[in-house]
């Protein structure tokens, strides 16, 4: 029977393994519960790190760890102590961030920050109002973040209705300085929340400023192969191409569009454009890049704090993109916050939340206030790509250069 | 509407349909020939992407030289897999191979999500988005290389089958397995030989996909179902079929991405599916029962 024999050393060998393997992860896990102690503050840092959304998460995650190191050095938080991140990964879904929900809950957490993706951000604040677990939204601009009437629930930076807005008053404004060239829109659009919810208001109001919307045309993320989209384009041939969506489909939609010639005759509009105001995008592919206009998140230049951290980001190698800025300043806010309700008490932390007037960030939206969740004073600012840099071209109050429109034909 | 798009949209079609022809060439061989329901095949694929891309990433192999490399080492593995996993794992029951190979495909799947986790990741090749124009359109030349290689990799598999000794071993233990065996041929290595060539031909597809597609832990999935139906499609165990069978899925699919929009794109492959299932269930090219 020497089969038998074999049977049996192979069990007792996966007895031992699975032993062993107990024994290391009980090892791996004993580190956590040693930091535990001493004065300090949990706050759960959700960033979507894996998955189709991973660049955008890591910058937003490397935002946050730069706000909670200078807090940090600075001593911690007044009369609460040092930040003690606990850091999630979302890994690009709702479902995802909502289990990391829990587990930051299970951890003792007293606020959260980030969620970057508008359907992940609606997944996740629901999950941490059932605990009254307060939650700062980074970047998810759909409106119905804040409009469920969650008390645990506060957005640092715009909703989409207002970028929305803002983005038509500004193309309608640039339109018609430049004479009127343009009349016709093509949307292309991911098709989550974000992007369906986007292109939805965007065909209600459009049209009535004079535009006409030839196509919406929704992809979904990700989407690896963007050639039917561009020769849709490029049958329709529209003034104007808004697209819509993450940074992977973004930089392919342009790239594509460059690879089959195809160039709108005014402009590539891009409201919340992934990769539109993105310097790692103008860096890597220029080319694709040049001349694209974007309403989308942007720091207030004239803010010396915010030009020292970009110097600093881009010293470290990584580029200044939008979940950089936000992150940083949302975790700023939310220290504040702590400060104020002088302890890591849940509730005490929402009150503080609501009554902010937080300015120590680096945005241009003056000091915080919140109604019903949302920050009365985030917007949206209009950039264009040109050359090699991104210039600031509406609002003009910090405008660093006139928009190129319509764009040259070469 | 849309008509003077159509050509265009028709040539992206049969160019990515060649390369779901390279996917199903070797699952044709397997599941067509051997009647072995290989849902590892998928995450094979997933695999040999994963191992191109490192190969560009971390030694900065092209994908196009690493074919040289992978499509043997990928062969071997197939080979060891049929003979020391599969075949002895089935017990000669050809219901057990369906779920050895589901097992595999859990397991490998899931090992790969351990180990790269669920990123999307990306190559980026200089000629990645190189065109050359023709009839007033521009074609992708990764592309144009990948149609290329799967007529060429078609044409040697269907020599290797009818011209070569191991072609006709590999016929011969198809069309009956014991009186191949009472021949002297050695039925356990034309299994193994078989799984070989079908995962060699997935790593030459990986390598061919690498330069303009994306690699994440479930990628291969989406493949295998196209896959499937590519093999239904062209008939079990036809080369040609397999590569007309490709061709057309690729066109179906592009055209209706053009005219449903690109999150239903692929409906209209599934519909073929049945279509064909239902009025034609010995395929395009395949042998009628």
């Amino acid at each position: 029977m020497p089969n038998n024999k074999k049977c049996f050393s192979r069990r007792k060998f996966l007895k031992s393994t699975a032993l062993t393997a107990a024994a290391a992860s009980g090892m791996i896990a004993a580190p956590s519960i040693v930091r535990a102690q001493g004065g300090s503050v949990k706050i759960g840092f959700l960033q979507p790190v894996s998955g189709a959304l991973a660049y955008s998460g890591a910058q937003g995650r490397l935002g946050a760890s730069l706000a909670v190191d200078e807090i940090n050095a600075a001593g911690g938080i007044k009369a609460v102590g040092k930040i003690e991140p606990v850091l999630g990964d979302a890994q690009s879904t709702p479902d995802g961030g909502s289990a990391e929900v829990e587990k930051m809950n299970s951890a003792g957490v007293s606020a959260i920050v980030g969620g970057y993706a508008s359907n992940i951000c609606l997944a996740t604040t629901q999950t941490a109002a059932r605990y009254d677990l307060p939650y700062l939204v980074d970047v998810g601009v759909t409106d119905t973040i804040v409009t469920r009437g969650l008390k645990n629930t506060f957005r640092f930076g715009p909703g989409f209705g207002l970028i929305a807005k803002t983005a038509l008053a500004n193309l309608v404004a640039i339109n018609e300085k430049a004479g009127k060239p343009a009349k016709t829109v093509m949307i292309v659009h991911e098709d989550s929340a974000f992007g369906s919810g986007l292109a939805k208001l965007l065909n209600a109001q459009l049209p009535p400023q004079g535009f006409e919307v030839l196509e919406t045309i929704p992809h979904p993320t990700p989407t690896r192969d963007f050639n039917n989209v561009v020769l849709k384009i490029q049958a329709a041939n529209p003034d104007i191409v808004v697209p819509a969506n993450y940074y992977n489909e973004y930089v392919l939609l342009a790239r594509t569009m460059q690879q089959q010639k195809v160039r709108p005759k005014a402009a590539i509009y891009s409201v919340l454009g992934g990769a539109a105001s993105s310097y790692k995008f103008v860096k890597e592919f220029p080319e694709a890049a040049q001349f694209i206009m974007d309403c989308n998140h942007w720091f207030d230049p004239r803010n010396a704090k915010a030009q020292a951290l970009k110097k600093k980001v881009e010293g470290q190698g990584q580029f200044f993109t939008y979940e950089v800025y936000l992150n940083y300043s949302a975790t700023l806010l939310l220290a504040d916050a702590i400060e104020r309700a002088k302890s890591s008490d849940r509730a005490g932390i929402i009150e503080a939340l609501s009554n902010s007037t937080f300015a120590g960030h680096i945005m241009p939206y003056g000091p915080t206030k919140f109604i019903d969740g949302q920050n009365q004073g985030a917007v949206p600012a209009n950039t264009q790509v040109v050359g090699n840099d991104i210039e600031v071209i509406l609002p003009e109050a910090f405008a660093s250069a006139k928009p190129v429109y319509p764009m040259p034909r070469t | 509407m849309h008509l003077s798009i159509l050509f265009p949209a028709i040539v992206n079609g049969v160019l990515t349909g060649a390369l779901y022809a390279l996917i199903a060439l070797g699952l044709t061989l397997v599941y067509g020939v051997l009647h072995i329901i290989n849902f590892a095949h998928g995450t094979l694929l997933t695999a040999a992407l994963f191992a191109a891309f490192f190969m560009h990433k971390m030694l900065g192999v092209d994908p196009y030289l690493a074919v040289l490399l992978l499509a043997p080492a990928f062969f071997a593995f197939g080979y060891g897999l049929q003979r020391f996993v599969i075949g002895p794992a089935s017990h000669g029951n050809d219901g057990n191979i369906l779920l050895v190979t589901l097992g595999l495909a859990v397991i490998i799947e899931n090992a790969m999500l351990f180990a790269f986790r669920a990123d999307t990741r990306t190559i980026d090749v200089p000629y990645g988005f190189a065109v050359v124009p023709f009839a007033g359109m521009f074609i992708s030349v990764p592309r144009l290389v990948g149609f290329g290689a799967a007529v060429v990799v078609a044409l040697l598999m269907w020599l290797l089958l009818n011209l070569t000794d191991t072609g006709k071993a590999i016929r011969a233990v198809a069309k009956e397995k014991l009186g191949a065996q009472l021949c002297g041929i050695d039925v356990a290595h034309v299994y193994a030989m078989t799984f070989g060539i079908g995962t060699a031909c997935v790593a030459i597809a990986a390598c061919l996909l690498i330069p303009t597609y994306y690699v994440n832990p479930h990628v291969g999935n989406a493949f295998v179902l196209i896959a499937f139906t590519t093999v239904v499609l062209g008939g079990m165990g036809s080369i040609p079929g397999a590569l007309l069978g490709g061709l057309f899925v690729g066109v179906v699919e592009s055209l209706c991405g053009l005219y449903l929009g690109e999150s239903l794109g692929q409906i209209g492959i599934f519909l073929m599916f049945i279509l064909v299932l239902l009025f034609r269930p010995s395929g395009l090219l395949g042998e009628r029962a």
